[in-house]
């Protein structure tokens, strides 16, 4: 008997539905758009005010004691880190904080899988929309960096795509904790234990070779270096190297990231 | 014969060692308005969710509009509403932006989404509260909402998780109304609920479903019919333990005690008024109903 109901489980996990890539999840894409449009203000100050004024206070101040770094200003060193960690932390808020209040609290995900949207549809729209939405945090930063002077001609403009793959990058990540979170305090973790330490040694704030070797060796696995290590010449005119590879760590990790937060949150929404 | 609106047969949920649900076998013809009752945790609601294809079976087959399920299960709900036993509004939109949004989630769009919030406002008896925030709105107006939401897409079948839980009578009869209505248009229906009336006044036919399995399957008159005594005597309060002992041992009559309450049953009037004057307390004779027959065939005790 039970070998019996194993084989009627078997295929009926075999008919399960099949996922094709699609435009679907524009739709999701659109819905947080325009709820962030409604709250505008507050987006906003949040996601583009914070890091402008810390980049702001600490560039000039502290700037005056540093003097220059790997032979950048230290405004101009710490300007393209901070388009980096601005675009990590903005996408990984959204895809921890607001899309768990989406998923948990609102249940707006269960209303659009009661539409024709499946799970990869509501998860890929999730992981776009923080990485636009971590995107229109960093960017004005690049901006702001151009007016005063601090960028290296229009090579800069290269950082915008660059800027949106370490978003994706970072919500993929992001959101592979939120489908199996059970409370707003696994984010807590995230972000102190993970995002914040990684944020203090991945060049932003000083130069990495200033570590010691082991722990460099730790930080280039993880992906916040490779985005400095792209951006930081882009928008200053230094000189790239291993571009293949930096780029290929960031895929990478955005590619495998969202597998794994699909899989999970199949577990938890469709078991 | 027109294709059946929802085939299942011998379908099994498996959770660890239990079968939430435990072979279900449905049909549901085209125009029915179908119930499911049973008590908490009988295994309406993860049916329900088989049905949409949001959780694959364990075992057993499902055609749901023509769709084998899960394998077509998107397609599917383009063709179908779902009002959800839980309200999930969007809390950051009015009450058209609800509805636009949730169209856009269909591919819908344009002046012919417009068209049909429109109706779908006029519907729901909101039509001038289309730019209300959702925080404003009653209980009774968020559930006509919701199911004004759920027929965005014209849906030939809509499925409704416990429709009018927690609503207040006249709510409560706003949306039997407008269910009606949905089913004179010729729509099919699926709804669960707690409420025997609502499922008495509404239903063509009903399943009562506990412990994973349908206990029973009829028309509402047909369940009573084939399932209970069709009279009822209800004693309040004290009642004589001498008078009691031989109210057990008369025949004829079935008696089932909770707590205070005693319920006699009997397929004759007279000898059990007769026996009811006879205890001294205060009574209520009453014909079956649907709650007794319910009762009858899922148990007295209390699930939680």
């Amino acid at each position: 008997m039970s070998e019996h109901t194993e084989i009627l489980s078997a295929t009926a996990a075999a008919a399960g539905e099949r996922w094709r890539p699609s435009l679907r999840f524009l739709a999701v894409w659109r819905r947080h758009f325009l709820v962030w449009r409604k709250l505008l203000w507050s987006a906003i100050i949040g996601n583009f005010g914070e890091p402008l004024f810390y980049l702001l206070a600490l560039g000039y101040g502290l700037g005056r004691f540093v003097g220059e770094l790997e032979g950048l200003p230290y405004l101009v060193f710490l300007a393209s880190g901070t388009v980096c960690s601005s675009a990590m932390m903005a996408a990984a808020f959204e895809a921890t904080f607001s899309a768990y209040t989406r998923l948990d609290y609102q249940q707006t995900w269960m209303a659009m899988l009661t539409a024709p949207l499946a799970v990869e549809d509501v998860v890929l729209g999730e992981v776009v929309w923080a990485a636009t939405k971590a995107s229109f945090a960093a960017v004005p930063i690049l901006l702001v960096a151009a007016l005063l002077g601090l960028t290296a001609g229009w090579g800069a403009l290269w950082v915008v795509p660059l800027v949106l793959l370490t978003a994706l990058c970072f919500a993929a990540l992001a959101m592979c904790v939120t489908v199996v979170a059970r409370s707003y305090d696994y984010f807590t973790y995230l972000i102190t234990l993970l995002l914040t330490p990684m944020m203090l040694l991945s060049g932003v704030f000083f130069p990495l070779s200033e570590l010691p070797a082991a722990l460099q060796g730790v930080v280039w696995l993880l992906p916040l270096a490779h985005a400095v290590a792209l951006i930081r010449p882009l928008m200053t005119g230094g000189e790239l190297g291993h571009v293949l590879l930096h780029l290929a760590v960031l895929a990478g990790y955005t590619v495998v990231a969202f597998g794994l937060a699909v899989r999970l949150a199949r577990r938890r929404l469709m078991s | 014969m027109p294709q059946a609106v929802v085939e299942v047969s011998g379908l099994v949920k498996r959770y660890g060692e239990r079968n939430v649900v435990d072979g279900v076998d449905l049909t549901i013809e085209p125009g029915e308005c179908f119930g499911l009752l049973g008590p908490n945790g009988a295994g309406k609601t993860t049916t329900l969710r088989m049905l949409l294809g949001l959780t694959p079976p364990s075992g057993g087959q499902i055609r749901v509009l023509g769709h084998p399920i899960p394998a077509e299960a998107r397609i599917m709900r383009t063709r179908v509403g779902v009002v959800p036993q839980f309200d999930n509004l969007d809390p950051d939109f009015t009450v058209r932006e609800n509805l636009a949004t949730y169209g856009s989630y269909f591919g819908l769009r344009g002046r012919e989404l417009e068209r049909r919030i429109e109706q779908l406002l006029e519907f729901a008896q909101l039509a001038d509260r289309g730019d209300a925030p959702i925080q404003t709105l009653s209980g009774g107006m968020k559930r006509r909402l919701t199911l004004a939401r759920a027929l965005i897409n014209r849906p030939e079948l809509l499925v409704l998780d416990e429709p009018t839980t927690g609503l207040d009578p006249q709510a409560r009869q706003h949306i039997w109304e407008r269910l009606r209505r949905l089913l004179g248009d010729g729509r099919s229906l699926i709804l669960t609920t707690h409420y025997m009336e609502e499922a008495e006044r509404l239903c063509d036919r009903i399943a009562i479903i506990d412990h994973g399995r349908v206990q029973a399957c009829d028309s509402p008159r047909g369940l009573i019919r084939t399932h209970i005594e069709p009279h009822v005597v209800e004693l309040h309060g004290a009642v004589d333990p001498t008078w009691l002992a031989g109210a057990q041992s008369a025949s004829g009559v079935r008696l089932e005690r909770v707590g205070e309450t005693v319920f006699l049953y009997g397929f004759e009037r007279e000898p059990l008024l007769a026996l009811a004057d006879a205890a001294g307390t205060e009574y209520l004779y009453r014909p079956a109903n649907l709650e007794d027959v319910f009762l009858k065939l899922t148990g007295r005790e209390l699930r939680d």
